[in-house]
């Protein structure tokens, strides 16, 4: 029987691959870390079960630890250039997506298919986890005729999945740690903190009002942190199970397939997933790449119709749309533009301030505001009963 | 209360731009130490959270194959595969590539565009050259615009259509932290979930991308009315 067991060992000789290979690179710029790093992944996946909780939580810290002092890089193992590239894609033509395809097929088919499969009276796939070893029955498939159809040298598959996987670096276990914050959130018990605080402002058993504050939360949060990964554990403790699941009884796989994808709409709104909304701006040249709201990111943005003002840019200018703070652009006349960014009527306020000058009331206005907020919640708590 | 500090810390700890595998680390130990358990405890909390998240990362199981067909051309087929789409106006040639890398990506394919690869060397001249062949000669804003709308398009097709497939991290990660919350879910059922937003996310930028061919079409004109007597 294949079991999640197997798999894991699977990966563990994988990046246990990464990792000697990664020794063995002398021109690796940060061998040491970068070794160690997929070593202690390695080890993760070899004996994960036999470490102890101490033990893990003592090997998370170490990989953290190493992300965080930067001794993790990039290697360049051989591959093939451009122009040999374009040349071999002639040769194969699309068969190339083939082996590709593979993986998706085997990996559905396995989880509706194979997951009743018995062989001499003892069932094929462990029955907990049918789409997990489907998935991984299709990357060995994949790789098999990858492999005697393309017949590379021994090692060529493990060196293209270092270049791969060190392209990716430490950000590969951040998935895997944003998940344990999520159980660690869990057994301190954030989801009851949460809704202790929640109930006073949002109305528990009104759902659009729930479902609203929890998919537009993502995305907020998203846009804050630039990272929908990383809004998904929190919002999903704070409102998602909680509220959705726990109280209104929503279908968790639902809630959670678009709360993660509400959160990829924060991802296409802030500048701070400099990934995806930066970098591709800088590529194309576009004269606002250095714009916090860049052409990449407005073309994403719904009404991105611009205002155009017919007065000469300077910093002290504030602009609300309906009440609403709002960024204003030097245009490339030294004008200034605003994005709206609203549908319908909207009033479009302007006021100067002077540069230094707002920013002092700005602190000032955002001290007293926390300071206000900090007060009400002292206050509420003195007046609640424990 | 005190145990919400976490998620101010992961929160403030993103916006600082600290190394994030070390933020979330700290905001871990933090939201235990606060939640009155003692520091052996908590590290062990971490450390079987860690161990029961392990099928997240086997998202990377796929990384040998990719690479060894990336070696083998991969991305140039893809690249001649758009390269040979004859379309009439940007909006459209947009539309088509929305539609390509939504299904690659829900088939597991989703580095086979980007914006190194495929959208800065293929896809954006195409749309500009498209539109200038349609529109006549298009003023810089327009052609800067259209660049712009080239690179949105490939995030909107990843991000709407990766999750469709089942072994992409953000599916996992969902799989593992509601199993860390005690809930059971098949990956197979969270990626039928992805369906609906993906369908939305293609109509919503599809009408948009018609819109922008609308939006070309009186720029073009407008810059040839200035132009004339």
């Amino acid at each position: 029987m294949i079991t999640l067991r197997i798999v894991y060992a699977l990966a563990g000789a994988l990046f246990a691959a990464f990792a000697v290979l990664t020794a063995a690179d002398r021109r690796h710029p940060k061998r040491v870390g970068t070794a160690l790093f997929w070593a202690l992944v390695a080890l993760s996946f070899l004996a994960g079960d036999r470490l102890t909780d101490l033990g893990n939580g003592i090997l998370v810290i170490a990989l953290a630890l190493l992300a965080g002092s930067g001794v993790i890089g990039r290697g360049s193992p051989e591959t093939t250039g451009p122009e040999e590239r374009r040349a071999r894609s002639d040769r194969r033509g699309d068969w190339l997506f083939v082996p590709a395809l593979i993986v998706p097929a085997v990996a559905l088919l396995g989880s509706l298919v194979l997951k009743d499969v018995c062989i001499q009276g003892r069932p094929l796939l462990d029955a907990r986890q049918p789409t997990l070893l489907s998935l991984a029955l299709g990357v060995v498939t994949a790789l098999g005729v990858a492999v005697l159809w393309l017949r590379p040298k021994p090692l060529v598959p493990l060196q293209e999945g270092r270049r791969l996987i060190d392209a990716i670096g430490w950000a590969a276990v951040l998935p895997q740690a944003l998940s344990a914050l999520g159980g660690v959130f869990a057994a301190a018990g954030v989801g009851q903190a949460v809704f202790a605080l929640a109930s006073r402002w949002i109305p528990v058993d009104d759902r659009f009002a729930v479902i609203c504050s929890y998919t537009c939360g993502m995305a907020l949060l998203t846009m804050i942190m630039g990272n929908a990964f990383a809004a998904f554990p929190t919002m999903t403790a704070a409102i998602g199970l909680p509220l959705i699941v726990g109280r209104l009884h929503g279908d968790p796989a639902a809630m959670a397939a678009m709360g993660m994808l509400s959160g990829f709409c924060g991802t296409l709104m802030t500048p701070m997933a400099a990934n995806f909304n930066v970098v591709p701006a800088s590529l194309l040249e576009l004269p606002d790449r250095d714009a916090p709201l860049n052409g990449v990111i407005r073309a994403q943005i719904p009404s991105e119709d611009i205002l155009s003002v017919q007065i000469t840019y300077t910093p002290g200018w504030r602009v609300t749309v309906n009440g609403a703070r709002r960024r204003i652009q030097k245009d490339s006349l030294g004008l200034i533009s605003i994005i709206p960014a609203c549908t319908g009527p909207c009033t479009i306020l302007l006021n100067y301030n002077g540069g230094l000058e707002a920013r002092i009331t700005q602190f000032v206005s955002i001290a007293t505001l926390i300071t206000l907020l900090g007060l009400c919640l002292v206050r509420r708590r003195g007046t609640t009963p424990a | 209360m005190l145990v919400l500090s976490g998620i101010a810390i992961v929160v403030v700890g993103f916006l600082a731009r600290l190394n994030p595998l070390l933020v979330v680390t700290i905001a871990a130990l933090a939201t235990g130490l606060l939640g009155g358990m003692d520091p052996v405890a908590v590290v062990s909390a971490l450390g079987k959270a860690f161990n029961d998240a392990r099928l997240v990362s086997l998202a990377w199981l796929i990384l040998p194959l990719i690479g060894l067909l990336e070696r083998e051309g991969l991305q140039e087929r893809a690249r001649l595969l758009i390269g040979k789409v004859r379309a009439a106006t940007p909006g459209r040639l947009l539309l088509f590539y929305l539609a390509f890398r939504q299904i690659t990506a829900a088939l597991g394919l989703k580095d086979i565009g980007g914006h190194a690869q495929m959208v800065r060397p293929l896809l954006a001249p195409m749309a500009e050259a498209a539109g200038s062949d349609r529109f006549g000669p298009l003023p810089e804003g327009a052609r800067m615009r259209i660049r712009a709308w080239a690179a949105a398009t490939d995030n909107v097709g990843l991000f709407f259509g990766e999750d469709i497939f089942i072994a992409i991290a953000s599916i996992l990660l969902i799989k593992s932290f509601l199993e860390q919350n005690g809930i059971a879910v098949d990956p197979l059922r969270l990626s039928v979930w992805a369906i609906p937003t993906a369908v939305a996310a293609f109509l919503i930028h599809g009408a948009r991308l018609a819109r922008l061919d609308a939006w070309l079409r009186r720029e073009a004109k407008r810059a040839s009315g200035d132009a004339g007597p």
